[in-house]
């Protein structure tokens, strides 16, 4: 006996800002390279140092790759935005300030679809807004010491601001892995937690099922995984719930999420302290997006996921499992796609891609693009199991073959000697022999003994050297008997 | 001495002396060394300058003059030694904004406006005291101590570029940088009686100036005459790819335009010159209104039409001007932490270590301005100061594009309300503010402007301002330059 | 609006400014006294003013992707008050295990 289900008293309401970094070569603002993983400070010049005199210029690049992001979200974008400085003292913020954008940002208004338990569902995008990273600081390098390290400071950023919108730390996930998958296909970043290129925080209240009237909310930060943030919002919706339960206040505060413990605790920097005093940027001038330059960029934006997975089930008769599977990555569904058109056999290139193509792309760590079997490779070894030539056995040797040496199917197959004999003559030949070397059998079988065939068949593949096409084999035993 | 009467050579005819083979780059700098000496430019006396380093400007000639050799050909102002506001990022020489946050701090790059003028030929010698980070009206709040005026040393050279203007009266050297956020250029170079100009906000890059106020700061030279000063603006104006606000408009050869009318006996014949009514108030120095008259008279004679002119919002300058600037200083000088560069007070905690290296770095006036800047911008008064001071600057914007678009091509008006006062004895900081009255309003609105003697009162020079039309510095030399060549000499007199 | 000393504490904490208690008084009086004179602003009407850009407007200008860094002329080294193994040195943060190596 089930107990009965408990009408839920709070519902939970978040919204969620998405930090992601450009995938561009040089820093917003001035020429410094973005690599991950330099010695410390060498990626620094007169502007991310914060010299004294030294003035900041937009990278070009950021701010196509953020208005291309912002096209990706459905977005409007602004013909005029406008930078900000956002203040406040942080040892790994040269300038005391960081230039962002505040009331006037590039582009407001989008929305993510996602899709819970089959259910489908539009997450708002308030805004997003350009902005410049912060350093690093290690606090446990050196005793009693913070050490600096400005390599990341003034990297490229977009903030993505989405409205209260989400109800359940599942529909957070969803929001997070359909947004990275957007941003993925768009190509304007890396999108890797681990890296830091994508840093979530989550605004969380709770407010009684029904109530019109958003509850005080507090932001959870810290988080370094999608699951991490759905374990966070969770555990913070429930603190707030028995709160609430016992009459108490939420606290609208900043706490930071342990992984390791599974709590959030909350943030020792002072409350009050956060006035960053924000006012245009008056070392830039505002930022004008030409109808031309937009054009532009809009046709610069690739086909979305959603776009895809329609498509995909329309022209290739795929199964939405398998959709999934093929357009989760957008340089997976790439592959995918040129493979099935190459092969002229979609059922075959996505049995191929989700199984050999995909594992052995994991088990060598690189990516797709630089997977020695090509798509014009793998529909060669596609169209010669199609047309007979090699067995599905005999295949996946050859695959593997391809992987290690980059050599054409075909070449491998003759190589290793596994094209299958399909021609009659042959095969004719080889039939004849072994009827009569197996007088007996031949008798039975030509009388109609079909179960005989398939021993048959064995000694002809046998005396090819397995080289023979056993469909064909089939084929011609067939057609005798049916003669005899 | 090869020279002995460099004290009273232009930029441009040493310039020409030098290429001319009459006196060596090398003379050129031992002169200006020597009379620095002389004059006492040093903490003993006038206090000019902060920092210089004659074996280093001799290196620099000397291995120039190797590259003259090798190139054939000299830069317009080659061998002419020269000197630079202390907020300027120079090679070589500290660049300290006579604030001891700086102390010893030599900049590992070097700011756009020095490197034209090194291409040109120019030999750094001294970086020049200033109020800190430009913040002042009289060079009294520098870390350094007051600088003094080599007109009469018991006051002030003005501010906050004191230094520059102090170098080029006192005979140092013929042309100096200086900086502008207020009047900064202009009010001690009518202090000095020198020639200052503050260009259109854009035309000279920011690159290596210290920021105070950003939407306000312009590098602008400072000269013994009205011809050096446009060749300076000349060499250092233009586009600057690191400077996002810098304009893309091209750069006019200024005294080309101006010299050809030299000779004409109506040099500003087919010239609208206003004279706002709002800069003459009723308590103007009596002297200081004659001498305005006086020149008002001569732009009439050289063929100028003069008309008078409203500029209604400009007692609002002020206001607006000590609200915006100070809150553009609270952030830019938020970079002087301790962290990269600069000063440290060694403290066991973060916050102390900011909080007493910002505390003992800067000086009462510039933790004033940051606490002031601070306020107008934090939450609740935003809206109040910031934004409303904002609108208001607008207006004062409108009331020059109004006059210029009635026809107007110049105003003709006193730099400062009063001359050059004795060392200490302004001490309320409003009333030091109030000495920025007739220079701040070009600040606000962008526009350029410039101040050249126009004669003396008591003694103390007296400048009277040019002010012209956004990148209309054209005009504005060419009525700066008639009126000098009118007074002739009896303006330094 | 009167400056109190409350918040001359504020924004000197804010601005990272130590005022010791014997100059709370005077910085007040002073701060006060020069916001009396901005007060003349408030009576201005700017309800019909639009922002009038002090110079003509152009967007602000785009920097190649690949443009490269600018030069310094000297090692952080000599410039930087405490520096060890390329890192900038700073006393150890107390809310360090709080505020991570994130923005706020």
């Amino acid at each position: 006996m089930t107990a009965p289900a408990i009408p839920p008293v709070y519902e939970m309401v978040i919204g969620l800002e998405v930090h992601v970094q450009l995938k561009t070569r040089s820093k917003a603002f001035c020429g410094c390279s973005t690599s991950f993983g330099d010695a410390p400070n060498t990626n620094t010049c007169p502007i991310c140092l914060a010299l004294p005199g030294a003035l900041p210029v937009l990278n070009e690049k950021a701010v196509e790759l953020a208005a291309r992001a912002a096209l990706g979200l459905g977005c409007t974008i602004h013909p005029v935005s406008i930078f900000a400085r956002k203040n406040y003292f942080y040892p790994d913020l040269p300038k005391g300030y960081q230039i962002s954008q505040f009331d006037q940002p590039l582009a407001t208004g989008g929305k993510v679809s996602i899709n819970v338990g089959d259910v489908d569902k539009s997450v708002g995008v308030t805004r997003v807004h350009m902005e410049e990273d912060a350093g690093k600081s290690l606090h446990d390098r050196y005793p009693g010491m913070t050490a600096i390290d400005l390599n990341r400071a003034g990297v490229p950023l977009i903030e993505i601001v989405s409205e209260p919108d989400i109800r359940s730390s599942k529909e957070a996930g969803a929001y997070l892995r359909t947004l990275r998958q957007i941003l993925q296909y768009l190509g304007v970043s890396d999108v890797s937690m681990e890296e830091g290129s994508l840093r979530v925080d989550a605004n969380v209240s709770a407010r009684p099922v029904g109530q019109q009237e958003l509850g005080t909310k507090t932001e959870v930060k810290n988080m370094n995984s999608f699951s991490g943030v759905e374990r966070a919002v969770e555990y913070e919706f429930t603190r707030q719930c028995a709160l609430l339960e016992r009459g108490e206040k939420v606290i609208q505060q900043t706490l930071l999420w342990d992984a390791s413990k599974g709590e959030a605790r909350v943030s020792r920097t002072k409350e009050g302290s956060h006035d960053y005093r924000y006012f245009p940027e008056p070392d830039l001038l505002p930022l004008i997006l030409h109808p031309e330059w937009l054009s532009t960029i809009k046709a610069s934006v690739p086909e979305l996921p959603a776009d895809r997975r329609h498509r995909f089930g329309d022209e290739y008769k795929l199964g939405s499992a398998d959709i999934d599977k093929l357009t989760s990555l957008p340089l997976v569904s790439d592959y995918y796609e040129a493979t099935a058109r190459i092969s002229e056999d979609p059922k075959a290139a996505a049995n191929w891609v989700m199984g050999e193509v995909q594992a052995a792309v994991n088990a060598s760590g690189m990516p797709i693009t630089e997977f020695p079997v090509r798509p014009a490779d793998l529909a060669q070894l596609i169209k010669l199991i199609r047309d007979g030539l090699v067995s599905h056995t005999s295949a996946k040797m050859i695959f593997t073959k391809m992987v290690d040496t980059g050599k054409p199917a075909a070449q491998i197959a003759h190589e290793l000697s596994l094209l299958q004999v399909g021609d009659e003559t042959a095969l004719a030949g080889w039939i004849d022999e072994v009827l009569a070397e197996h007088p007996e059998e031949a008798k039975r079988f030509l009388a109609g003994e079909k179960k005989l065939q398939g021993v048959l068949v064995g000694h002809v593949m046998k005396k090819s050297g397995g080289k023979a096409d056993p469909r064909r084999v089939n084929q011609l035993l067939t057609s005798r008997a049916g003669a005899g | 001495m090869t020279i002995p009467d460099f004290g009273r050579l232009s930029a441009s005819a040493l310039a020409a002396k030098i290429d001319g083979g009459g006196v060596s780059p090398a003379e050129a700098v031992d002169t200006s060394f020597a009379r620095a000496r002389e004059a006492g430019a040093g903490k003993e006396s006038l206090n000019l300058i902060l920092w210089s380093d004659e074996q280093l400007a001799r290196r620099e000639v000397e291995s120039f003059t190797k590259g003259l050799g090798r190139a054939g050909k000299g830069g317009r102002l080659t061998g002419v030694p020269i000197a630079l506001k202390d907020n300027i990022a120079t090679f070589g020489l500290p660049t300290t904004c006579a604030s001891k946050i700086l102390a010893g701090y030599v900049s590992p790059y070097e700011a756009t406006a020095v490197t034209r003028l090194r291409q040109e030929g120019a030999i750094v010698v001294a970086k020049t005291n200033m109020d800190e980070f430009a913040m002042g009206s009289s060079t009294e709040n520098s870390a350094y101590g007051p600088a003094r005026n080599p007109i009469d040393l018991r006051r002030v050279t003005g501010g906050s570029s004191g230094g520059s203007a102090g170098a080029v009266a006192a005979g140092i050297v013929p042309l100096a940088l200086g900086s502008e956020t207020g009047g900064s250029v202009r009010q001690p170079a009518s202090f000095c009686g020198v020639v200052g100009v503050k260009p259109t906000y854009g035309r000279v890059s920011r690159y290596g100036l210290v920021a105070f106020a950003s939407s306000f700061d312009q590098i602008g030279p400072i000269a013994r005459n009205v011809d050096d000063a446009a060749l300076a603006l000349e060499i250092i104006a233009g586009v600057d790819p690191k400077d996002s606000t810098s304009s893309s408009q091209k750069v006019l050869s200024y005294r080309d335009e101006f010299m050809p009318l030299a000779t004409s006996p109506q040099p500003l014949d087919g010239l609208t010159i206003g004279v706002p009514e709002e800069y003459f108030p009723e308590t103007l120095d009596t002297g200081i209104r004659s001498l305005c008259e006086r020149s008002i008279d001569l732009l009439k004679s050289l063929g100028a039409k003069v008309v008078d002119v409203k500029m209604p919002n400009t007692p609002l300058a002020i206001p607006v001007y000590y609200i915006i600037a100070p809150a553009e200083a609270s952030s830019n000088l938020a970079r002087f932490d301790g962290v990269r560069y600069g000063a440290r007070v060694k403290s066991a905690t973060l916050r102390d270590m900011y909080a007493e290296t910002r505390s003992q770095g800067f000086g009462p006036e510039v933790t004033r301005r940051i606490l002031l800047g601070t306020y107008v911008l934090s939450a609740g008064y935003y809206d109040a100061y910031y934004k409303k001071a904002q609108a208001v600057r607008s207006l004062i914007t409108r009331d020059f594009q109004t006059a210029f678009g009635s026809g107007i091509d110049a105003l003709f008006t006193p730099t400062t309300p009063t001359t050059a006062f004795a060392v200490g004895a302004v001490t309320d900081p409003y009333e030091m503010y109030l000495s920025d009255i007739f220079t701040v309003t070009a600040n606000l609105a962008g526009v350029p402007a410039m101040s050249l003697p126009i004669g003396r009162v008591g003694g103390l020079p007296v400048g009277g301002q040019v002010i012209a039309s956004h990148f209309c510095e054209s005009t504005m030399f060419r009525v700066a330059y008639a009126l000098e060549s009118a007074l002739g000499g009896e303006a330094q007199q | 609006m009167a400056v109190t000393e409350d918040d001359v504490r504020h924004i000197a904490e804010l601005a990272r400014l130590a005022v010791p208690p014997s100059t709370l008084g005077a910085l007040v009086a002073e701060l006060n006294g020069i916001l009396t004179h901005m007060d003349v602003l408030t009576a201005v009407d700017t309800s019909a003013v639009e922002h009038v850009f002090s110079t003509p407007i152009e967007g602000t200008p785009l920097r190649s992707d690949s443009s490269g860094p600018l030069e310094l002329f000297s090692a952080r080294e000599t410039f930087a008050p405490a520096m060890r193994d390329g890192f900038y040195l700073v006393p150890r943060l107390a809310t360090h295990d709080d505020s991570s190596n994130t923005a706020p």
